[in-house]
């Protein structure tokens, strides 16, 4: 450490207490306070503009009409509801399985110093933080085109899971990780398989730790409205999805839609689905924080 | 570990014979590893996705002409596709992002790291990381409705409805907690030893924090900000609600500009017949934000690997 420490010879003896810190060091201390406090003051100032501005709106009309570009005073967002749980229902039910094996693969049955594992790590790293409009460019040329799936629910429940795997992952390797040695080769010293150990014993677990992180990534599959811009999900829908190949739309991007409206109702509707869609997202933050909470075990 | 345990499930040198074979074993493996092979596919399709059409859209365009001439107008009768105005508009856009980012969020770090008392360090970290989970097209409504009405017009009465400058600030907001919070991973990494030698050499807080703390997780902190330009250079929906879909080559912010990505994203939401060069066009553009992208992520990931080796 070659750092140089400028002491001043005849400054006063620095008490330990920090009481008689020099001025620049108490000045810093606040500029580093309000470094901090811009992030959190702009957070608490954007939940209240959208919660003050979209108030009028937050009634069940919300969640009970359909989206209408006419009479914006009564439009809903319930198709953008519906919507976006069928996107989310198919991302789930693709991405979660490939995620879980895939990490299991990789903290319990991989060799980690091969070439291989090193190559899928870097990889998932690098997946993680390809901008998420890359990820609609490889749904409509792969799901919607080549695949000829077409601009619906199921297309965008595929390409999202794409998107949120590399999070999936990540946090189920964790979870896997912070279970004990011992737990397996307890397990192993009794004559169980590897895979019985995996199934049997450390993923139980780890179930708190990949519900957290399945949370999560869910959480911000839901929040994605990017890549389904270039999936369809702009097209005016005022109708539930009927299926994985119905057309649909979803509440990022009905806010989306809103927000290109000049006439100020519909920024008003905007941001009463805003709302909507944070009161959603912090409700599962939440339970997420729960279960991380609850279930934090000592080993 | 786990190579032990793969040994021995793949019955290397076991001293107790397996008694009968297990396929189901074996087979389960090789589900597993398909699912982690999951990952890399996706990556081939990504490339594949991006690069077959770019090369046919190349075959058309000269490459030169698409990455050094300065007219972006596939919609006019007479198209013309030279990138730079798009890079442009990214860069503007991206520059104001960083030059609030980087400050905010180092010294979010550092005040979390080295200053703030454990208890209110579990009340402030989550509530940062809440800016992070934040959908950016709340944060694209919030820096056209909010920000450019009643923050930036009383400063700039001249100021355009869709400009860089909202969506920069919003942008550079929105990597705060980026930044903030694999900043203060590597700084936590930094072993207190060092900090103790600082502090029995006489030297302050302020000091030690500067000096010590931060040079010593300088590649992990270096990384973090690439990171953060790497997810600003390709978030889009902030720049395609506030920063306006005018390709413009100027480096006003307080004017309205395209970025790579809302270029992207309002030709992808039109409905362009496959094949068209305006289609191709999309991908073309997907390439070159692929490739930079790329690039950046893999200078973060190896600066990360390194300040990992140096400390653990």
């Amino acid at each position: 450490m070659t750092a140089t420490l400028d002491i001043a010879p005849d400054s006063a003896p620095v008490d330990l207490q920090g009481r008689g810190q020099p001025l620049v060091d108490k000045t810093f201390r606040w500029i580093l306070f309000l470094c901090l406090a811009v992030g959190i003051v702009f957070l608490a100032v954007l939940l209240a503009y959208v919660t003050i501005k979209g108030w009028p709106r937050l009634t069940p009309t919300l969640w009970e009409n359909m989206p209408s570009l006419r009479r914006p005073e009564q439009a809903g967002a319930q198709s953008a509801i519906t919507g976006t749980l069928w996107v989310i229902a198919f991302t789930a039910l693709f991405a979660l399985p490939i995620g879980f094996l895939g990490a299991v693969y990789m903290e319990e049955y991989a060799n980690p110093t091969s070439r291989f594992t090193r190559f899928v790590e870097i990889n998932i790293q690098n997946l993680a933080a390809v901008p998420s409009i890359v990820y609609g460019i490889l749904g409509l040329a792969i799901f919607a085109r080549a695949l000829a799936l077409g601009q619906t629910v199921i297309t965008a429940g595929l390409t999202l899971a794409l998107l949120v795997l590399p999070v999936i992952i990540v946090s189920t390797r964790e979870a896997l990780r912070a279970v004990p040695q011992n737990i397996r080769h307890g397990s192993l010293a009794l004559g169980a398989t590897l895979w019985q150990t995996t199934w049997r014993q450390t993923m139980p677990a780890a179930v708190p730790g990949m519900a957290t992180g399945t949370i999560l990534a869910l959480s911000r599959a839901i929040g994605e409205a990017a890549p389904l811009l270039l999936l369809g999900a702009v097209t005016f829908i005022s109708f539930n999805p009927t299926g994985p190949f119905s057309a649909y739309t979803t509440l990022p991007i009905q806010i989306f839609n809103w927000t290109k409206e000049s006439r100020e109702e519909f920024q008003i509707l905007a941001s009463a689905t805003i709302v909507l869609l944070l009161v959603i997202l912090l409700a599962m933050n939440a339970v997420a924080i729960l279960i991380r909470n609850r279930t934090q075990k000592r080993w | 570990m786990s190579t032990a345990l793969a040994e021995s499930a793949a019955g290397g040198l076991n001293p107790l014979r397996q008694t009968r074979p297990r396929y189901g074993e074996k087979v389960i493996r090789v589900i597993l590893f398909a699912a982690a092979a999951v990952s890399i596919l996706t990556t081939f399709g990504i490339v594949i996705s991006v690069l077959i059409p770019s090369l046919e859209f190349f075959a058309e365009i000269p490459i030169t002409e698409f990455l050094f001439t300065t007219t972006w107008t596939p919609l006019f009768a007479n198209p013309q596709y030279g990138v730079l105005p798009l890079i442009m508009g990214t860069l503007v856009i991206t520059l104001i992002a960083v030059l609030i980012a980087i400050p905010l969020g180092l010294g979010s770090a550092i005040y979390l790291s080295e200053y703030a008392k454990p208890r209110a360090r579990k009340v402030l970290k989550p509530t940062l990381e809440v800016l992070a989970g934040i959908p950016t097209v709340v944060f694209g409504f919030f820096a056209l409705d909010f920000i450019t009405e009643f923050v930036l017009k009383p400063i700039f009465p001249g100021i355009q409805v869709f400009n860089a400058l909202s969506a920069g600030i919003v942008m550079g907001i929105m990597i705060i907690p980026t930044i903030a919070s694999l900043s203060e991973d590597a700084m936590a990494a930094v072993p207190g030893g060092l900090r103790d030698g600082a502090y029995a050499l006489g030297a302050t807080k302020r000091q030690t924090a500067l000096r010590v703390v931060v040079p010593a997780a300088l590649s992990g902190i270096v990384a973090a900000f690439v990171l953060g330009i790497s997810r600003a250079i390709g978030e889009t929906m902030i720049v395609t609600v506030a920063a306006g879909l005018q390709p413009n080559m100027t480096l006003n912010p307080l004017e309205g500009m395209q970025t790579m990505t809302s270029y992207i994203a309002a030709a992808g939401a039109g409905d362009v017949a496959t094949g068209s060069i305006e289609y191709k066009s999309i991908f073309a553009v997907g390439l070159l934000l692929f490739i930079i992208t790329f690039f950046m992520n893999m200078i973060s990931i190896r600066l990360v690997r390194k300040y990992r080796q140096a400390y653990q």
